[in-house]
């Protein structure tokens, strides 16, 4: 059977994208919290949105999810626009916010059958559906208590479940593992692989690096309201350069004179990081450099405890990218001082 | 979105709302204890300023403070609104594809289940302290209608305020600061015509004051309170009825309750529309 290139091509551009975002700004007075952010999902995909503190990330998946309208540009769920069709979107979307919105006067179960009754889930389905998604969230134990008495984490893990509750085909979490333990962390990636799997495309924002090479196909990296890259992981990790030197000494006291040492032997300005007591800077001959940085640490009497050729990990990426650390606080930059007010208020 | 969704969805919200009185125990002494309180309170501490007729005032008050007592719990939409926007759960439900009304008729339509559970508990309260409904169900159902209905679209202001202030504190001193005086500068529970003038022009106008006089001449409690000796009863009404808005209190008060509707359905429902927490 011949299909017109026409029909491919329009499936291809249209259909087979989740999410569509293009040039979306939006502005309080004189903070612009997102300035012009375009960023795209394939169908079946994870997207990881990268950025530090205030870059703009929960701004984006508000936009997104029809919580707030943009100033300028435009935004498609599923081919709908988020503006334009809102009813739409929201039959096809599963939300989990930055910060958990569960209702704290009703108890977990309650919580997840409301909400598959929103979804027009049947009566059944919905009790259903909460049942499972409970013991999938490991909280059948307390499901039937007031949400008031979770820990943090049961808070938001009972979130997450309320962003999965109608199976919708797109779903967008806003640092879905912040507040987590280890445990329940590992946890969340199985979910996410699970639906992955399953064909639901993801949006996800995170600030941990680490999540973001282990569970998107791709990844923008948003600082000040503006997309400063994108690509796969290794891409990303690629646009760095090439192989570093890390050295961990045994005692603090040597660090300086470590990276003295290791910045003749390097081919750029090394990093320090006081607190693993380690030294890293970028090396050229990725053997030879290491065999000389062992004799002339020996030489010196400087006790390594851990040394080795390391490929750039997004940290390294994002460093580069942003000139500041994904997790690092900037305490006194203003417009997050005025975010810490507007949440304390 | 589908008027079937607008009752499906309301209906969802509003037994979310009603789970809630159930579990904080605030609510519930605020829905059973509170009105109790306020009906013994007032019959016996003003009371007894008629100390030749104590049981008179008893019933002449009742109205009064069956309207003081379901304005304020009108409020409770404010505060419930608030305190959902602040917790995130409006971003929760924003994200749903629930009808764009639902949330509110939802609030709106539980308050106001929690306004006939105070009524109940008042008016036998006030059996038991001697109150008498005098004009027959009929009438008494219509008094205690234009009540009911007024503090509906009263919490529709309240809604606006909520989704506009966020903070349930900050609504709940506020509506305090409005409603207290609102309630007292009418005929609630003293007469408004023996007031100094520039009180006395107000509560005429004061709809709290038309709704009170319309639920006590329904009851049949307007002559509960004696008139001066010799006084015949069409002098006293016309004393009692001294503004055009007591006189048709019913018409007047109906007024009230369609403009404030009228203006703030669709104010409250632009305002959930944009809201988001934070
Ligand atoms: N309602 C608002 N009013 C004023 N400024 C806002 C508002 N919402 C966001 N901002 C500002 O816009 C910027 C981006 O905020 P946003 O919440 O999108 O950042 P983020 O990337 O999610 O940060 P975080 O990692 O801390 O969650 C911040 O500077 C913030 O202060
Ligand atoms: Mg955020």
């Amino acid at each position: 059977m011949e299909v017109p290139l026409s029909v491919v091509l329009a499936k291809i551009v249209c259909v087979s994208e989740a999410v569509r975002a293009e040039g979306l700004v939006k502005h309080y007075k004189e903070v612009k919290a997102i300035d012009g952010v375009s960023l795209s999902v394939p169908e079946g995909t994870v997207l990881g949105v990268l950025g530090p503190n205030g870059a703009g990330k929960t701004t984006t998946v508000r936009v997104l999810t029809t919580l707030i309208a943009p100033d300028a540009g435009r935004a498609t769920v599923a081919g709908h626009d988020v503006v334009k069709e809102p009813d739409a979107v929201r039959s096809l979307i599963g939300v989990s916010g930055q910060y958990a919105a569960v209702d704290e006067y009703l108890t977990g179960y309650e919580n997840l059958e409301m909400i598959g009754r929103l979804y027009h889930l049947k009566a059944a389905q919905a009790k259903a559906r909460a049942r499972e998604l409970l013991a999938e969230f490991r909280l059948d134990d307390a499901a039937d208590r007031p949400a008031k008495t979770y820990s943090g984490g049961m808070r938001r893990r009972l979130d997450l479940a309320g962003a999965l509750v109608a199976r919708p085909p797109v779903i967008f979490l806003d640092e879905p593992t912040t507040g987590l333990d280890p445990r329940s962390r590992g946890d969340m990636w199985e979910v996410i692989a699970g639906l992955v799997r399953e064909g639901t495309s993801l949006l996800l924002t995170t600030q941990y690096l680490e999540e973001a090479d282990r569970l998107a196909d791709n990844i923008v990296v948003v600082d000040r309201g503006l997309v400063i890259a994108e690509g796969t992981a290794d891409q990303l990790k690629d646009q760095v350069g090439g192989a570093r030197l890390a050295v961990t000494v045994a005692d603090t006291a040597r660090l300086g004179e470590a990276r003295g040492l290791l910045e003749s032997i390097g081919s750029g300005a090394s990093e320090v990081d006081e607190h693993t007591r380690t030294v890293t800077v970028p090396v050229s001959g990725g053997t030879e450099s290491l065999l000389a940085a062992v004799r002339r640490l020996d030489e010196h009497q400087i006790t390594v405890q851990d040394i080795g050729i390391r490929r750039p990990t997004l940290d390294d990426a994002f460093l580069s990218l942003t000139g500041h650390k994904a997790e690092e606080t900037t305490e006194d930059d203003p417009a997050q001082d005025r975010e810490r007010e507007a949440q304390n208020a | 979105m589908t008027t079937a969704a607008l009752v499906t969805d309301a209906a969802t919200v509003a037994r979310r709302n009603l789970i809630k009185i159930k579990r904080v125990p605030d609510l519930l002494v605020f829905t059973t204890l509170q009105p109790i309180m306020f009906v013994l309170l007032f019959g016996y501490v003003f009371g007894s300023l008629a100390p030749q007729d104590p049981q008179g005032y008893r019933e002449f008050m009742m109205a009064g403070i069956f309207a003081q007592t379901i304005i304020f719990g009108a409020t409770i939409t404010g505060s419930g609104m608030a305190e959902d926007m602040q917790k995130g759960v409006i971003d929760r439900f924003r994200t749903l594809p629930m009808h764009p009304g639902s949330v509110l008729a939802g609030r709106t339509v539980s308050d106001l289940m929690n306004n006939v559970i105070v009524l109940v508990v008042m008016s036998l309260t006030g059996l038991v302290i001697g109150w008498r409904i005098r004009e027959g169900v009929l009438h008494a159902a219509v008094a205690f209608g234009l009540m009911l209905l007024f503090a509906y679209a009263f919490s529709w202001v309240m809604a606006f305020v909520g989704l506009k202030v966020r903070a349930p504190e900050i609504v709940n001193n506020a509506a305090f600061i409005v409603i207290f005086p609102l309630t007292f500068v009418a005929n609630t529970f003293v007469p408004a015509e023996n007031m100094p003038a520039v009180l006395k022009t107000i509560a005429g106008w004061n709809p709290v004051s038309t709704i009170t006089h319309a639920a006590r001449e329904n009851f049949g409690n307007l002559f509960a309170l004696p008139g001066r000796p010799g006084q015949s009863q069409a002098a006293r009404l016309s004393e009692i009825e001294y503004t055009w808005a007591l006189r048709h209190a019913e018409i007047y008060t109906l007024g009230w309750i369609v403009l404030l509707l009228a203006i703030f359905v669709p104010l409250s429902t632009a305002a959930y529309k944009k809201a988001v927490a934070r």
